[in-house]
């Protein structure tokens, strides 16, 4: 037998591990305690992702619940006004909502159909040599700080568009949305791409024998088919769009506007917790609890998106097998 | 169909079809990329003037030209050296339990849903859980420990997800040679699984890690604070970071405080750089010694 199996190996190590625990009764028992104590520890390790979970929402639930004391839900979500800090204080978080929701839009106008042309390029047309340029750098642009994409937004493309669009602010959504689709780009690209590449190629065979063109047979055939896993991709996309804070925090402006108009400045779910915990907002006030009220709302949307992405590439799944 | 494309006319048109839809893949193709080359190259521009020595030795200040990135530096490091601390031990231990002690049951199925989850949850989320668990309740005040202990929890999913890819890698032969010599299933996790998978792990963990460094919204949320006057020397000491740093710059009205940011932002790509580099040597050594 010769030396290197992996049996062989693990002889070595066990009997390492025998030297120093050694093989009478009294180490045999500590050896037994020694297991159970590890065991425990590394359940509790395991443990502490449900705890993290149960944490988050119990404090978001509890410190909204302060806020509902004052607040009616009906105000919180269907009034226009959002001015928490101002002498006359108004309590709607639709201009929050909307801010997002605008957003999160363009930045998907963006992503979606340059993701989905990307991804059915590298994996259907692409030359071996082109992905391999093209996946590292989708990669990078994955991995740079969004506060990288932030000051990309307010000091080039804003005043890139401003030169092209006479009335655009020097904070406004367009930019932002647009540098956020940038951002979530990789993520759409690399989803779609998985999906199309799992589609098996008696399918694009079948419909190429059947004298369909390659653009038909991509558009026809191998798009329907990768559908679901596209559909996850896009979903996943938006959430992280809704949960992106640094880039809209500095360049979509930080004002609570209720409006769909992309040239002005908006503020966002995720850049109002921020504003108001960089303030001075006094511990335990209402203003203070605001940001958890508005956190719920975040966590409950981006959860829900989440939730519905992950059942549809389950399910996807459980078809290819 | 067969109709369709016997026809020369259309049989053209489908041609032309191919052709414009190849041009525009390899342009949109070409878009992703140009952007990422803008980017950098408008930072480099606007940046890279202010790199100089005073810069990595300076306290910020009101005069952007003395203004220096020593504390968010100083505290960048801090923090990634003990967010390391609290993450890596727990996250691997989570990733032991689940692929080698756990039972495939109910428990395990819910334990990893919910890791799904947490990777899903916006960072400014965990911002506010810091925020109330760890300033405020367990009173760390806005300290450089209350930060790490929220970076930690923002980092686990990763960390657990790569860990437990890195076992993944480790073949089932050298567990089942260790356990039929009478090791324990600890004594095979510790002597046999982790030696081999540490390297595929650590190259897991600093990818995750260094998303840590990158990180600036639940840090503002935490309280990590911009004027600092000396640097961090205890773990309840105020901090700052690189990315909070360069947050509070861009958001200056003046041009020369951007300047700063971009010079910052470089800073921070090159750590990154670093981290990243470190990442892939250790996969590459990692391949090249496995024998089996």
């Amino acid at each position: 037998m010769p030396n290197n199996t992996p049996a062989a190996e693990a002889g070595v190590a066990y009997s390492r591990a025998v030297v120093q625990v050694g093989v009478s009764s009294r180490n045999r028992r500590r050896v037994r305690i020694e297991e159970r104590v590890v065991r425990a520890f590394l359940l509790m390790c395991a443990l502490l992702g449900v705890l993290t979970t149960f944490a988050i929402v119990f404090i978001l639930i509890t410190e909204s619940l302060g806020f509902f004391e004052k607040v009616s839900l009906k105000e919180f979500l269907t009034d226009t006004v959002w001015t928490p800090t101002f002498a006359n204080k108004s309590f709607g978080v639709l201009p929050l909502v909307t801010g997002t929701l605008l957003t999160s839009l363009i930045a998907m106008l963006l992503a979606g159909p340059v993701g989905m042309l990307i991804a059915v390029y590298l994996s259907e047309y692409a030359s071996p040599r082109v992905r391999r340029i093209v996946k590292p750098t989708l990669e990078v642009l994955a991995g740079i700080p969004t506060v990288v994409y932030g000051y990309f937004a307010l000091t080039f493309l804003t005043p890139l568009l401003q030169r092209f669009i006479p009335g655009l602010e020097g904070f406004n959504a367009l930019s932002a949305g647009l540098v956020m689709g940038i951002m979530i780009l990789p993520t759409i690209a690399s989803l779609s791409e998985d999906a199309l590449y799992a589609v098996p190629n008696s399918l694009r065979y079948a419909s190429l024998a059947l004298g369909a063109t390659r653009f038909q047979t991509v558009w026809g055939v191998v798009v329907p088919a990768a559908m679901s896993g596209v559909s996850a991709s896009f979903l996943l996309g938006v959430s992280r769009a809704v949960g992106e804070t640094m880039i809209v925090a500095i360049a979509a402006g930080q004002q609570p506007n209720f409006t769909f108009n992309p040239l002005v400045a908006v503020e966002t779910m995720t850049a109002y917790i921020v504003r108001i915990t960089m303030g001075d907002t006094p511990h335990g006030s209402l203003e203070y609890r605001t940001i958890f009220a508005v956190g719920l709302l975040l966590f409950l949307i981006t959860l829900a998106l989440n939730l519905t992405s992950e059942a549809i590439r389950q399910r996807y799944k459980g078809a290819r097998v | 169909m067969i109709q369709v494309v016997s026809r020369p006319e259309w049989r053209a048109r489908e041609y032309r079809r191919e052709q414009i839809f190849q041009l525009v893949g390899a342009l949109i193709v070409l878009f992703a990329l140009t952007t990422l080359v803008v980017l950098l190259t408008k930072i480099l521009l606007d940046g890279f003037a202010r790199l100089n020595p005073e810069f990595f030795t300076s306290f910020p200040s009101r005069r952007a030209s003395q203004a220096g990135i020593l504390p968010a530096l100083v505290g960048s490091a801090y923090l990634l050296l003990l967010t390391a601390a609290i993450a890596i031990p727990i996250g691997v231990g989570a990733a032991v339990y689940l692929e080698e002690f756990a039972k495939r049951n109910w428990f395990a199925r819910v334990v990893e849903i919910n890791i799904t989850n947490l990777a899903g949850v916006p960072s400014v989320i965990y911002g506010l859980l810091g925020l109330q668990v760890f300033v405020r309740t367990l009173q760390m005040e806005r300290s450089l420990l209350a930060g790490a202990c929220t970076m930690a929890l923002l980092a686990l999913p990763v960390i657990i997800t790569a860990a437990r890819e890195g076992l993944r890698t480790v073949p089932k032969s050298l567990r089942y040679g260790s356990l039929a010599l009478g090791a324990t299933q600890w004594q095979t996790v510790r002597y046999t699984v982790l030696p081999v998978a540490m390297p595929s792990i650590l190259t897991g963990v600093i990818l995750a890690l260094s998303r840590v460094v990158g990180e600036t919204a639940p840090l503002l949320v935490v309280g990590a604070v911009v004027y600092i006057s000396k640097l961090p020397d205890s773990l309840f000491s105020s901090f700052t970071v690189l990315p909070v740093q360069i947050y509070n710059w861009t958001t200056r009205p003046q041009h020369a405080f951007q300047e700063n940011a971009a010079a910052g932002i470089i800073v921070l790509l090159a750590l990154l750089l670093t981290m990243n580099a470190l990442a892939i040597y250790l996969r590459n050594r990692y391949q090249k010694r496995l024998p089996i």
